[in-house]
C-alpha cells in the first residue's frame, strides 16, 4: 500500500520534560520519525516543552511550538496550524494520553483531524485496564487475573479473594508511578490510596502477584495491511517485581528454548493484530520459570524506552519505520536502511549480545532508598555489545561511570554469607556484586537462585567472571588466560591490579601478542547480507571489520565536497579511498543520563558532528547511551557504540587515528578523557587541555582572576576535613564546599558550621579525589549565567540568563529567564566584559560556560566551564543563534567577524523565556527534595512569550503545575525568610489562597496583616499538617529548611508527604514569589499566545 | 584438544575440539536462528552438512525434548561458544554429551561471524573438521573438492511406512527427510498420517486412498531425487490434493517441468519475509534451503508462483494451475523459527474438503 496522499501536515507530540519513565528515548524517537516524515515530503508540525532536545530544532521540524503539553495548547496550535493528522505515538505516555484527551473529547473530529499511527479504540483497548484484560481474554491471552478498583474498599475485597501478595498498576501513568507489590492489608491500602490519586482516572488495576517469575519483552511492528513482525526480543535478567526499566535487560532473550520464544512471540503478533496497532508497540510477559504458562504483563502501543533499546540493539529502526507505517506505507515497502538491499518486513538476526544496564541516581540522592520495586527509578541508561555476555556485561558495568568497573568495585567482603544471603533478599542496584560475592563466599546457584530468582544461567556467567579474577589472581599470567580475561573484556587496569603488575605492562604484553579489540559489524542480519551502515562494537575474539581511511588528508571543507559525502555509502567510501581523504574528528559522547548530565549534552555531541560535516569532515561518534540521538546509525559517517573509557576510546583511536577529537560537547565524561587522548598523541580540537585544567585548578585560575581583575568569592583548596574547617573558619561561615572537577554541583553544598564541614566531607570522600576540594565564602546575591562562543580574540554572548532564585540553589534546578529581567545596563556591560576577559585568558577556542553572582553593584565568577553547558540548546533556540555550530566552525579555524557574526552581546530576543526545572522526586522515595547547590532536577521545559509573565505561567504549566484548584497552601519558612514571606503571602491572599502556617510563620504573618490560620506541627495532636497535605485539599507548600542542610525530621516528613501526595512544593522563596507572578498573570489572562520558535530570526 | 576447521578455499579456522573424535568433510553452511539450535541439529534436511551457528552463545537451555528427528544429522557441528551451564526447567544435558553420543564432531571458539562472510562472499563451499594439528592442505584440498553428499534422502527417510492416528482426514506423508513437526502439525487438526519411505512406489501410496499427500522437506540436490520424482508424476496426476514443503516443493516442480539450481549460500534461519501473491500479505518464515526453483520457464497453464521472497525475490511456492496441489519452498511447521505460516496446513486440510 503506498503512501495516503491526503497526508500532508502532521502535529508530533513530544514527551515533554525529562523526568524518570521518560526520559531521551522520546527525543531519539521523536527525532527520526520527523526525519522519516519530512524524508516523505510531509510537513510536520512539532509541539514540546522541552528545549533541551533535538526534535525541537527548526532543522527537525518545518514549525516548533516549545509549548506546555496540555490539550488546550495543542488545540490552539491545531487551530492556527490546521494539520491533517496527530501523531500522538511518538511522544510517550504523555503524548499518548494527550492524543487520547484530544480524540476523546471530540476536538479532533470537529476539525476534521486525524490520529494516525494508532486510533483511539486502540490506545483505549490497550491502556485501560478492564478493556485490555477483555480484549486479552477475547483472543485466549492469559493475564494475572485481576480486578480494577476505584476505591480501596474494593481492592481489599478483591485481595482477599485472591490472596495476598498482590501488585497494583495505576492506570495512565508513567513509568509505573504509584504501583508497588502489597504483602498485607497495611501495605495494601498504603499504595492503593497513593496510585488512586495518582492515575489520571483514579483507576488501579489490583492484580495477582507474579513476582519471581521471567520477564520477557518483545517489540513488534505491524501495518495497515496486518503484516506483523518482532524486531526482537530482551530477557530481564531481573525476575518480574522489578520495573524493567530499572533491571538488567539482554537482547535476545538467552534462558528461552525455541518453544518458549515462538509461544510468546506468536503471542505477541496475535495481540498486537487484534489492537489493530499500525506501527511499533511493546509487549510484556512474565513467563513461569518451571512451565509453558505465562501472562501479558502490559502492553504499550507506542515507541518506548524498551524500543529505542531495541533499535539500538538491532539496528532497525522502529521509529523511523513507524513514521512510514503512520504515512500507510507497509513493511515490505519499506527499506532496511541497514543493509540497503533488504526490507523493513524482515526480522533481525543477532550474532552478539547485548546487555542494557540502568543508572539509578542514588549517587545523588543518598537518602533514597536503594531498592529496586515495580516503581522506576532509573534516569537513564548505558548498553553494551560484545560477542559473549559476559564481556557485555562487563562493557555495561564500566560504561556507568559509577567507579565501577569489575565484579569487585562494590566491597561486600565484610558481609558473612548469612548477611549476603539477606541482602540478595531486596534487590538493589549492586546486586550483581552482592551475587558476587555469595559466589565468592560458596553460596550455591540454587540457593541465590531461590533468592533472587535471577535464573542460574545469568548467576553462572557472574561466576566466570569471579573465576576470571581468582585465575588472575593466583595463576601465571600467560598469553592464554590474558586473551581469555580480555575476551570477557577485563579491563587493562583491572586484569592489572589483580596480577600486581601496571596498566602499561598489560597494555604492553597484549600488543606484543596483538591481544587488540577488533570492531564487528551491527547489521541487523548476523553477515547473511553485506551491510552498509557503519556501526561498530568491539570485541576481543574476531576479525576486524571496520575499515579506517588513513590515507593523506586533504583540506577539510574544500568546495563541492559537502553533498557528496554525505550521500556516500559503502561502495563510494571505498573509492573514495583512493582520493586524498577527509580530515577525521572523533566527538566523545556523554554516557549514561544522569542528573546534571543529561538530555542538553546529546543536543550538543549531535549538532557537534553536524558541523564537522559540513566542515568536510569525517565524524566519528563513540557514545554508549541506547536512547539518544547520537547513537542513532546515520548521525555521524561512523558510530562506535562503546563504553568510554581510556582503554576503550585507545581501541578505536588506534584504529582510526583520527585528526583531532572534540571533547566540549560531551559533558563531563568527555571532558574526563581529554588528558588520556593526549597521552595516545590525539589533538584536542578547540581550547586547549591546559587551559580547561586552569579552569578547573583553583590556584591557576585564582592567577587568572587575578590577572584579569576579576573578583570572586575568597576561597581555598583543600584535602582534609581539618583543612576544610580552618579554610571555613578564616573564611566566615557560611561557605560552600564542592569537590573539583564534577558537574550538576556533585557534592556540593552549603556548610554553617564545622560539624556539617565534617559531614560533608565524609561524604565527598567516600569516593577516593584525585582532585582537590574547594571551599568558598558562600555570597548570596543574584545568579547569572552567560554562554558565549570565543575564537580566541572575539566572544560572541547570544544572551544573558538571570536565575529567579538567588545563589545557594544550583543553577541546573533555578528557574532561568532570558533576557535578564532585573539586571543594570551596567552590570551587563561588565558581565560581557568580565566574560571577554576570561575567555581570552584561558584561549577559549570554542565555547565558555561562566555563571556570576551580582550583588551591591559588583559582579563575582561563580565558575568557569570551557566548554558547553546545560542552557547551550535553550539558549540557541531562543535567540536563534547556534551556537555549537559557530563553536565548531571556530574550532576549524573561522572567526566569528568572518562568519559575520557580531561580537559582544548579541541583540536581544523578540520574546522572553523562561526554563523551569522538573524533578521527578515522587519516584525517588525517600529522597530530600530541598533545593540546594547539589542539583537534583531530572528536566526542564521552557516558557517562551512575548511578556515575562506569560513566559512564566507557560514554563510552570509546562513543568506540570496546574493551579490553582483548591486554592490552600501551607507556608512554614524559616527566620530568615520571614520578611519575604509577608510579601508572597498577601499576593497569594490577594489570588483567593487560605493559607494555613506552623506556629512562628503564622504568628509572623499574622502580626503583618496577613490571615494566616495556624496548623500543629507534625508531632502535635491532630487535625495537624500532616492531615491537611493528606486531605488533598492543598495546592501548594512553601517550606524552606532552616539551614544548608535540614536536619529536622518535621520539614523532610512535610516535603516528602507534599511530593508522594501530588502537592507543589517550593523550598525557596524566589519560586514562590514567581508562582504568584504566574499566578496573577494566568488569572489575568485565558489564552496563550502561540511562538513558532522556528520562526524566530536569526542574527 | 584443539580443532581445525579447513574450507575448500584454504582458509583454516583454530578453535577448540567439541563433539566426538572424528574427522569429517562435509558441505559447510550457516544459519542465523538465535534459538532452536536442538531443532536445526536434529532436522534431516541438513544431512551432508556441517552448520555453522551465527548467534554466538550456544547449548544456553541445553538438550530438551524439542526433537525434530530421533537423533541429529548434521554431520558437524559449528560455534563461537557452547554454553558451559544449560538452564531450563526441561534440561535434561548439554549439547557436548549428545554430540559425543551421537558421534558427531565440531569446533567451538571460532569467528563464526568470518566464516559466514566467507560462505556469503564465495558460496556455499565443502570444508574439513579435525583434531589433527599436523594436516597437509595440499592432501586435503582436493579432497574437500571432490566431495558431493550422496544419497542423503535415502539416509535419512524411515525403512517403513508406520501410521499416526487420527480421526479426521488421512494423509499420506512421503517422508524425504520429515520433520516430525510436520506429521504434528497436521496430526493437531485431527488428520491420521501414513508415513511413507521415500522409495515408496505412487501405486502404494494412492492404493490406500489419502484424502491428501504432504510431500515433505529433506536434504541434497533435488535433481538426484530421479526416481522419487517419477513417483510424484503420478501422484500429480492422481487427483489428490498435494501439499509440498521444500524439498518437496522443488521435486514437484522438477516434476512437471520446472528447474531447479543451487544458491549461492542458500536460506537458513528464521527470519525470512515470504510475500503471498493471492492476497499481498508477508509472513515471517523458518527456512533451510540451498536449492531454489526457477520460475522462468515455468509454463502457467501448469503453475503459477505463489510465494516470493522479499528480501531477494527468490521463488518461495507454487500453486499448479487447475489442480488442488501447492507448494512452498519454506518450513509452515516451523521448529524452529516463526510459527506464522501454520495457516497453510488449515489450508490443505480445507483443500482436502475440510473438517467434518
Amino acid at each position: 500500500m503506498p503512501k495516503n496522499p491526503n497526508i500532508k501536515k502532521v502535529l508530533v507530540i513530544g514527551s515533554g520534560p525529562i523526568v524518570i519513565g521518560q526520559a531521551a528515548e522520546f527525543d531519539y524517537a521523536g527525532t527520526q520519525a520527523c526525519r522519516s516524515l519530512k524524508e516523505e515530503g510531509v510537513e510536520v508540525v512539532l509541539v514540546n516543552s522541552n528545549p533541551a532536545t533535538i526534535m525541537t530544532d527548526r532543522e527537525i521540524a518545518d514549525q516548533v511550538y516549545i509549548e506546555p503539553l496540555t490539550s488546550k495548547v495543542l488545540e490552539q496550535i491545531i487551530l492556527k496550524e490546521k494539520p491533517d493528522s496527530v501523531l500522538p505515538t511518538l511522544g510517550g505516555q504523555a503524548g499518548l494520553n494527550l492524543g487520547m484527551e484530544l480524540a476523546e473529547s471530540g476536538f479532533l473530529e470537529q476539525n476534521g483531524v486525524k490520529l494516525i499511527g494508532t486510533t483511539s479504540e486502540t490506545i483505549f483497548k490497550a491502556e485501560d485496564r478492564q478493556a485490555f484484560k477483555d480484549t486479552m481474554e477475547k483472543i485466549g491471552e492469559p493475564c494475572a487475573p485481576s480486578l480494577v478498583v476505584h476505591n480501596v474498599a474494593d481492592g481489599i475485597a478483591f485481595t482477599n479473594t485472591i490472596g495476598y501478595p498482590v501488585v497494583l498498576r495505576p492506570a495512565y501513568t508513567l513509568g509505573g508511578s504509584g504501583g508497588g507489590i502489597a504483602r498485607n492489608e497495611t501495605e495494601l491500602v498504603d499504595i492503593l490510596t497513593n496510585g488512586l490519586r495518582l492515575s489520571r482516572v483514579g483507576e488501579v488495576l489490583v492484580e495477582r502477584c507474579i513476582a519471581g517469575w521471567k520477564e520477557i519483552e518483545y517489540e513488534v511492528m505491524r501495518d495497515a495491511a496486518g503484516n506483523c513482525i518482532t524486531v526482537c526480543n530482551m530477557e530481564n535478567i531481573d525476575p518480574v517485581g522489578v520495573h524493567t526499566g530499572d533491571s538488567i535487560v539482554v537482547a535476545p532473550s538467552q534462558t528461552l528454548s525455541d518453544k518458549e520464544y515462538q509461544m510468546l512471540r506468536t503471542s505477541a503478533l496475535n495481540i498486537i493484530s487484534e489492537l489493530n496497532i499500525t506501527g511499533g508497540c511493546n509487549v510484556q510477559y512474565a513467563l513461569h520459570p518451571e512451565s509453558f504458562e505465562y501472562c501479558v504483563i502490559e502492553v504499550n502501543p507506542r515507541v518506548s524506552r524498551s524500543s529505542a533499546l531495541a533499535s539500538k540493539a538491532t539496528g532497525y529502526p522502529i521509529a523511523k519505520v513507524a513514521a512510514k507505517i503512520a504515512l500507510g506505507y507497509t513493511l515490505d515497502e519499506i527499506k532496511n536502511a541497514i543493509t540497503g538491499k533488504t526490507y523493513a518486513s524482515f526480522e533481525p538476526m543477532l550474532d552478539y549480545c547485548v546487555v542494557k544496564i540502568p543508572r539509578l541516581p542514588f549517587d545523588k540522592f543518598i537518602t533514597a532508598k536503594r531498592s529496586l520495586t515495580t516503581q522506576m527509578k532509573a534516569t537513564g541508561e548505558v548498553m553494551s555489545i560484545c560477542t559473549n555476555f559476559e564481556g557485555a556485561l562487563m562493557k555495561a558495568v564500566r560504561s556507568l561511570e559509577q567507579h565501577v568497573d569489575s565484579m569487585r568495585s562494590y566491597d561486600f567482603t565484610g558481609f558473612s554469607a548469612e548477611e549476603l544471603k539477606i541482602k540478595l533478599e531486596k534487590a538493589d542496584d549492586r546486586r550483581i556484586w552482592v551475587i558476587a560475592e555469595a559466589l565468592r563466599k560458596g553460596i550455591s546457584y540454587e540457593e541465590i537462585y531461590r533468592i533472587t530468582r535471577i535464573d542460574p544461567w545469568f548467576i553462572d556467567k557472574i561466576a566466570i567472571l569471579t573465576e576470571m579474577e581468582t585465575r588472575l589472581e593466583q595463576e601465571e599470567l600467560t598469553v592464554e588466560l590474558l586473551k581469555e580475561a580480555k575476551r570477557i573484556e577485563f579491563p587493562d587496569h583491572v586484569i592489572a591490579s589483580l596480577t600486581g603488575r601496571t596498566e602499561a605492562e598489560i597494555r604492553d604484553m597484549r600488543y606484543a601478542h596483538n591481544i587488540t579489540a577488533a570492531f564487528q559489524m551491527v547489521d541487523t542480519c548476523a553477515a547473511e547480507f553485506a551491510a552498509e551502515t557503519p556501526y561498530y562494537y568491539s570485541c576481543f575474539d574476531s576479525e576486524n571489520e571496520a575499515i579506517a581511511d588513513n590515507g593523506e588528508t586533504e583540506a577539510a571543507g574544500s568546495q563541492g565536497e559537502q553533498n557528496e559525502n554525505e550521500s556516500s555509502c559503502g561502495a563510494e567510501r571505498t573509492d573514495r579511498r583512493k582520493e586524498k581523504r577527509r580530515k577525521k574528528v572523533l566527538v566523545l559522547g556523554s554516557g549514561p543520563i544522569r542528573i546534571g548530565q543529561g538530555i542538553e549534552f546529546d543536543y550538543c555531541s549531535v549538532h557537534c558532528t553536524w558541523a564537522f560535516a559540513r566542515e568536510g569532515y569525517e565524524t566519528i561518534i563513540v557514545n554508549n547511551n541506547p536512547e539518544t540521538v547520537s547513537t542513532d546509525f546515520d548521525i555521524a559517517d561512523k558510530l562506535y557504540f562503546e563504553p568510554l573509557t581510556p582503554e576503550d576510546v585507545e581501541n578505536i583511536v588506534r584504529l582510526e587515528k583520527p585528526d583531532g577529537a572534540v571533547v566540549q560537547f560531551g559533558g563531563q565524561t568527555a571532558i574526563k578523557l581529554t588528558e588520556s587522548l593526549m597521552k595516545m598523541g590525539v589533538s584536542i580540537l578547540g581550547t586547549k587541555a591546559e587551559d580547561v585544567d586552569a579552569a578547573e585548578d583553583r590556584e591557576l585560575f585564582d592567577q587568572i582572576l587575578e590577572q584579569t581583575e576579576i573578583p570572586r568569592a575568597a576561597g581555598k583548596t583543600v584535602f582534609t576535613a581539618e583543612e576544610a574547617k580552618e579554610a571555613a573558619n578564616r573564611l566566615g561561615y557560611p561557605v560552600l564546599v564542592r569537590p573539583s572537577y564534577v558537574l550538576g554541583g556533585q557534592g556540593m553544598q552549603i556548610a554553617y558550621t564545622d560539624q556539617e564541614i565534617e559531614e560533608f566531607m565524609e561524604i565527598i570522600n567516600r569516593i577516593a579525589q584525585d582532585h582537590p576540594i574547594l571551599v568558598d565564602k558562600y555570597l548570596q546575591g543574584k545568579e547569572i549565567e552567560v554562554d558565549a562562543v570565543c575564537d580566541g580574540t572575539d566572544i560572541l554572548i547570544p544572551g544573558i540568563m538571570e536565575h529567579i532564585e538567588r545563589t545557594g540553589v544550583h543553577s541546573g534546578d533555578s528557574i532561568s529567564v532570558y533576557p535578564a529581567p532585573t539586571i543594570r545596563p551596567e552590570i551587563k556591560e561588565k558581565i560581557v566584559e568580565y566574560t571577554r576577559r576570561l575567555a581570552r585568558a584561558l584561549h577559549v577556542v570554542g565555547l565558555i560556560n561562566i555563571q556570576f553572582i551580582a550583588m551591591d553593584g559588583e559582579v563575582y565568577v561563580i565558575e568557569v566551564n570551557p566548554r558547553s553547558s546545560r542552557t547551550v540548546p535553550y539558549i540557541s533556540k531562543v535567540t536563534g543563534i547556534p551556537i555549537v555550530d559557530l563553536a565548531v566552525r571556530v574550532m576549524v579555524g573561522n572567526t566569528l567577524k568572518g562568519m559575520g557574526y557580531p561580537t559582544g552581546l548579541a541583540p536581544e530576543a523578540e520574546y522572553v523565556a523562561v526554563k523551569m526545572p522538573v524533578f521527578s522526586f515522587e519516584k525517588l522515595r525517600g529522597a530530600e527534595i530541598s533545593l540546594g547547590p547539589e542539583m537534583k532536577s531530572t528536566g526542564e521545559c521552557l516558557g517562551i512569550a512575548r511578556t515575562f509573565d506569560e513566559a512564566l505561567y507557560k514554563a510552570f504549566l509546562g513543568a506540570g503545575v496546574h493551579l490553582p484548584r483548591h486554592r490552600q497552601m501551607i507556608m512554614t519558612v524559616k527566620d530568615a525568610d520571614k520578611p519575604e514571606a509577608v510579601a508572597a503571602a498577601k499576593r497569594f491572599e490577594a489570588l483567593g489562597y487560605k493559607i494555613y502556617a506552623t506556629r512562628s510563620t503564622a504568628k509572623y504573618l499574622q502580626a503583618r496583616g496577613v490571615n494566616a490560620r495556624r496548623i500543629n506541627k507534625i508531632s502535635q495532636e491532630s487535625p495537624n499538617v500532616m492531615d491537611l497535605i493528606l486531605g488533598h485539599k492543598i495546592d501548594v507548600v512553601i517550606d524552606t529548611p532552616t539551614q544548608g542542610r535540614d536536619k529536622s525530621r518535621d520539614g523532610f516528613l512535610i516535603r516528602r508527604n507534599a511530593i508522594e501526595t501530588g502537592v507543589y512544593c517550593i523550598t525557596a522563596m524566589d519560586t514562590a514569589n514567581a508562582l504568584a507572578e504566574s499566578l496573577e498573570h494566568a488569572t489575568a489572562n485565558e489564552k496563550l499566545d502561540l511562538i513558532d520558535i522556528a520562526k524566530v530570526k536569526n542574527i | 584438544m584443539k580443532a581445525f576447521l579447513i574450507l575448500e578455499d584454504g582458509t583454516v579456522f583454530e578453535g577448540a575440539h567439541i563433539g566426538a573424535d572424528r574427522e569429517i568433510i562435509s558441505e559447510i553452511v550457516f544459519n542465523t536462528s538465535m534459538t532452536g539450535y536442538l531443532e536445526v541439529l536434529t532436522d534431516p534436511s541438513y544431512a551432508g552438512q556441517a552448520v555453522a551457528m551465527t548467534y554466538p552463545l550456544i547449548g544456553n537451555y541445553g538438550i530438551t525434548p524439542d526433537m525434530e528427528s530421533e537423533r541429529p544429522w548434521v554431520k558437524g557441528y559449528i560455534v563461537r561458544e557452547l554454553s558451559r551451564m544449560p538452564s531450563n526447567f526441561r534440561c535434561e544435558g548439554t549439547i557436548q554429551d549428545f554430540l559425543i553420543k551421537h558421534e558427531i564432531p565440531g569446533i567451538a571458539g571460532i569467528d563464526t561471524r568470518a566464516l559466514t562472510k566467507i560462505l556469503r562472499e564465495k558460496g556455499t563451499m565443502n570444508g574439513m573438521i579435525t583434531a589433527r594439528e599436523d594436516f597437509s592442505l595440499e592432501e586435503i584440498l582436493p579432497r574437500l573438492k571432490e566431495y558431493t553428499p550422496k544419497d542423503v534422502v535415502e539416509q535419512v527417510t524411515c525403512k517403513e511406512r508406520y501410521t499416526l492416528k487420527g480421526k479426521g482426514k488421512k494423509v499420506a506423508l512421503l517422508d524425504l527427510g520429515a520433520k516430525r513437526n510436520i506429521a504434528k502439525s497436521l496430526q493437531n487438526r485431527g488428520c491420521s498420517v501414513t508415513v511413507y519411505p521415500a522409495d515408496t512406489p505412487a501405486e502404494e501410496i494412492l492404493a490406500e486412498k489419502p484424502d491428501g499427500i504432504m510431500l515433505s522437506n529433506g536434504p541434497g540436490d533435488p535433481k538426484e531425487c530421479g526416481r522419487v520424482i517419477e513417483e510424484i508424476k503420478k501422484l500429480y496426476d492422481s487427483d489428490t490434493p498435494i501439499f509440498a514443503i521444500c524439498l518437496g516443493h522443488q521435486l514437484m516442480a522438477l516434476a512437471k517441468g520446472a528447474d531447479t539450481h543451487k544458491m549461492k549460500y542458500g536460506h537458513r534461519g528464521g527470519n525470512h519475509p515470504v510475500k503471498d501473491l493471492e492476497t499481498g500479505r508477508v509472513y515471517i518464515s523458518s527456512q533451510n534451503h540451498g536449492y531454489v526453483v526457477d520460475t522462468d520457464n515455468l509454463d502457467p497453464s501448469v503453475a503459477v508462483p505463489a510465494f516470493v521472497n522479499v528480501n531477494d525475490g527468490t521463488n518461495e511456492g507454487l500453486r499448479y494451475t487447475g489442480k488442488n496441489i501447492f507448494t512452498v519452498q519454506f518450513h509452515p511447521e516451523a521448529c524452529p523459527g516463526p510459527q506464522d505460516s501454520s495457516y497453510l496446513f488449515d489450508r490443505f486440510i480445507n483443500m482436502m474438503g475440510g473438517n467434518q
